[in-house]
């Protein structure tokens, strides 16, 4: 949609909606993805990993398994070198290397089921698995701690003798498993609630869930004699897989190549690494390729799910619907290690509200389970969960319908958030509007169900991007983009590129270059591929543009302000020139006449990425005998600014909404009394599929493009995760009649709360 | 002289507890220095760990945008996401 207000804007390519250029390698099985590569002579690698929550290694011995024929690396925690760690700019936040090599492979202590602990490497995935068992691991079991407010009670196991709560003055004089405690806020919070109409109150929870990406982790690493290694992997990004790896194995970058596979998914969990340090770690041992494949056990058990949460929130409103003050306390799940998203939380929870007063603290507590990862709009959607549902409840209360209740109180341009940032080119009125325009929002619900709304929101980051643009010899181009497709960035940098050249679609391909082959990038993740690294794609486009008008200049003998490049054809506009236009195949053709190959490479840190606004709408029914959910209708509306390519676009609203739906409705760790986890597989974790959903409907609304962006392009993949956690509980709660506050709504909850538990 | 104003309590652990004060600084690599000069660790800390929201715009790294006498700089967590 568009409201009217924007210049009509005249692209050929931008806003098309042209064939995947990767569908076809991906239907017919030809993509190569992390598991796919083999190399002569290359060797299986297995982990071995802790069957205990919590525990001190006394000893390992390897002695047997290393006697074992087949057998050709064996290694532990000893093998690394991190040295003095520092941080790297990772998904969420910047990782502490120390944690991220102790993760990879165990120090002294074991913190989570399926830990690593060692690893081999060996000429058939039998041996290996023999060879694991040879390895004798002595543990002293400790007593271990899962829920994340049962972390924070006083005598509840502490997790690192040397973690002492950061944000706390004076310094804590006793080791707690609250790694940091964050706080913001603004206003008089104390006399806005002494004077409020109505306020609302509730504590809310939500389980940790996983990324669920189809793929693995796996990867290939090859130490070569000369020192020069080379890793094949699936990542979120080469240059973060190269920068963590050589840290903790320390070496110099310029020893290590990382070459991107394609990937089956991410959604933040693949911005950081697990076996790629290990494989390189077996590979100089041996001096032999290794690859090492997770399994979805071990997906499950040892790689980042993001943070369930326990969250007290209360509102004061006026009587008339005005929120005038909020509250809310975030206590956010981190796993073994310190660094959940819950101050990305509190940065979140109200970003959509323009509340005067506010009061937030957000506690990042480590426990029992594996370390968090990035996932979607990390830390934003439990946040909104609990937001979301007192809004609702603020709604039911006043009797005022939910999408006037949010414009009444929603951000608009000029208003200060409280981390700081001024909104700027938001479009969240006018998705709510657009929603409450939309045939979903007018249509009569059916006997039995019942309708939720909620909306969300997300920063979306820029950073440092490099890309570049070559005109083939036939003058067609290649684009060579730094970062991993993960969400069809392959099309909308080609479509940039081919709309900036002015060439047809067909005639201009991306690929993804390894960490050799193109200045540095910062990794697929933020939501900020499309806007930053297309901004640098644009650039050396323009560049290419420019050399191309003063090639054709010099072939004219004219001035080059006499030059219009059009639709890829440059035109002489000077009156006295008699000459026919030259194209972009003729111009590639004769490169070498008029100075050789035509090409351009721009490396940038990009400034001004906007956020993005996201409104769902769900309805759905339940079953009185079994309890369960089912959604019949979803419809999820997003502030998009330009979609370049708007099928994926689409399909990024689409997925954002299915994983919501899934961690409101059916997923979750479930952990038993010895601290183990009982769901590790995808039988047993329930993830929604195609048959549990239907067709969910989009609206992506074009009213403010950011001017930041050559072609205005926003991030969108993060926000449409946010909403459909509320959205979906708003729902269920209208229909049993009762708010509900612990997700996942499992069939059981959901008939506990029906009283028929 | 830039208002800078914090709200990280990372921050407040290395300015005594102070969420907001003056600097005189020109361009956000100027702010840096002047931010360690007063308070040992931050400039550090805002270099590697922090984005700026410079009168509203959040920044990353951008160590030549220049500050205006009068603006408003805001220290806040580095922003990334999944």
């Amino acid at each position: 949609m568009s409201d009217g207000n924007q210049p009509p804007v005249d692209f050929k390519v931008v806003g098309q909606r042209p064939i995947r250029p990767d569908g076809v390698d991906k239907v017919t099985g030809r993509a190569q993805f992390g598991a796919d590569f083999h190399l002569p002579g290359m060797l299986t690698g297995r982990i071995k990993r802790s069957p205990h929550a919590h525990a001190r290694i006394v000893s390992i011995d390897a002695s047997a398994a290393e006697k074992l024929p087949g057998v050709k690396a064996i290694v532990t925690g000893v093998d690394l070198d991190v040295g003095a760690g520092g941080d790297i700019e990772a998904g969420e936040h910047a990782a502490a290397m120390k944690d991220v090599a102790a993760n990879v492979l165990a120090g002294d202590k074991v913190f989570y089921q399926g830990h690593a602990v060692a690893a081999v490497a060996a000429t058939s995935p039998e041996v290996a698995a023999e060879a694991l068992d040879l390895i004798v691991v002595t543990y002293e079991i400790l007593p271990h701690v899962i829920d994340v407010d049962e972390a924070m009670m006083p005598g509840a196991p502490v997790l690192h003798d040397d973690m002492y709560t950061k944000g706390v003055t004076p310094k804590p004089a006793k080791p707690s498993n609250v790694a940091q405690r964050h706080v913001m806020g603004r206003g008089d919070v104390k006399a806005a609630f002494a004077s409020a109409g109505v306020v609302i109150e509730g504590r809310y929870t939500t389980a940790a869930v996983h990324q669920g990406y189809i793929e693995p982790h796996a990867c290939v690493a090859s130490w070569g004699a000369d020192g020069q290694s080379t890793i094949w992997c699936s990542s979120q990004g080469q240059f973060l897989v190269r920068a963590m790896t050589a840290r903790i194995l320390n070496l110099p970058l310029s020893d290590l190549k990382v070459i991107p596979a394609e990937i089956g998914g991410g959604f933040g969990g693949k911005t950081t690494v697990y076996l790629e340090p290990v494989a390189l770690a077996l590979s100089r041992k041996c001096g032999r390729p290794v690859k090492l494949v997770m399994s979805r056990e071990e997906v499950f058990l040892a790689s980042g799910p993001t943070s369930g949460a326990s969250m007290d929130i209360k509102l004061a409103a006026t009587k008339d619907g005005k929120i005038t003050a909020a509250e809310m306390e975030l206590r956010y799940q981190a796993g073994a290690f310190a660094g959940s998203p819950v101050n990305l939380g509190c940065m979140t929870a109200f970003a959509c509200y323009d509340v005067e007063n506010l009061a937030l603290v957000g506690l990042d507590v480590v426990s029992n389970r594996p370390k968090v990862a990035a996932y979607r709009a990390p830390g934003a959607p439990m946040a909104a969960f609990a937001v979301e549902s007192a809004i609702d409840d603020l709604a039911r209360k006043l009797d005022m319908d939910p999408i006037d209740l949010r414009i009444l109180n929603a951000v608009k341009d000029g208003a200060k958030t409280v981390y700081g940032a001024t909104v700027r080119y938001s479009a969240f009125i006018e998705t709510l509007e657009a929603v409450k325009a939309h045939p979903h929002y007018k249509a009569k619900l059916k006997p039995g169900q019942a309708r939720g709304v909620a909306a969300g929101f997300w920063f979306n980051i820029g950073g440092e991007s490099s890309a570049a643009v070559h005109v083939d010899e036939d003058g067609g181009a290649t684009v060579v983009s730094s970062n991993p497709d993960i969400g069809g960035s392959r099309a909308s940098m080609a479509m940039m590129a081919a709309e900036t050249l002015g060439l047809p679609i067909e005639r201009v391909r991306c690929t993804i270059a390894d960490t050799t082959s193109i200045g540095f990038s910062g990794s697929t993740g933020g939501s900020r591929v499309t806007f930053a690294t297309g901004m640098a794609v644009v650039e050396a486009a323009q560049k290419v543009v420019a050399d191309l008008k003063r090639r054709a200049a010099q072939t004219w003998e004219c001035d080059i302000a006499h030059v219009e490049w059009r639709d890829g054809v440059a035109t002489c506009l000077d009156p006295s020139k008699n000459v026919k236009p030259l194209s972009m195949k003729v111009l590639a053709s004769k490169s070498a006449k008029t100075g050789g190959p035509i090409a351009a490479e721009v490396s940038l840190n990009a400034q001004g990425a906007a956020a993005g606004y996201g409104v769902h709408v769900c309805d759905l029914e339940i079953d009185a005998e079994t309890g369960r959910t089912t959604v019949v209708r979803y419809t999820a509306a997003q502030d998009v600014g330009r979609a370049i390519h708007p099928a994926y676009v689409e399909g990024q609203l689409q997925g954002g909404a299915a994983q919501g739906v899934g961690w409101a409705l059916n997923e979750e760790y479930v952990y038993n009394k010895q601290g183990l986890l009982d769901n590790a597989s995808f039988l047993d974790y329930r993830m929604p599929v195609a048959s549990d959903l239907p067709m969910i409907d989009t609206i992506l609304v074009e009213a403010k493009p950011n001017p930041r962006h050559p072609y205005g392009a926003k991030g969108v993949g993060e926000v449409p995760i946010v909403p459909p956690l509320a959205a979906v509980s708003n729902a269920v709660s209208a229909l049993v009649g009762k708010r509900m506050t612990a997700l996942p709504l499992s069939p059981v909850s959901v008939l506990a709360a029906m009283g028929k538990g | 002289m830039a208002r800078v104003v914090s709200i990280s309590s990372k921050v407040r652990d290395l300015t005594g507890g102070l969420d907001a004060f003056d600097v005189e600084a020109a361009t956000v690599r100027g702010l840096i220095r002047a931010l360690e000069a007063k308070f040992p660790g931050l400039g550090d800390l805002v270099e590697n760990e922090m984005s700026l929201a410079i009168d509203g715009e959040i920044h990353q790294d951008a160590m030549l945008e220049p500050l205006s006498p009068g603006s408003e700089v805001v220290l806040i967590p580095r922003i990334s996401g999944g």
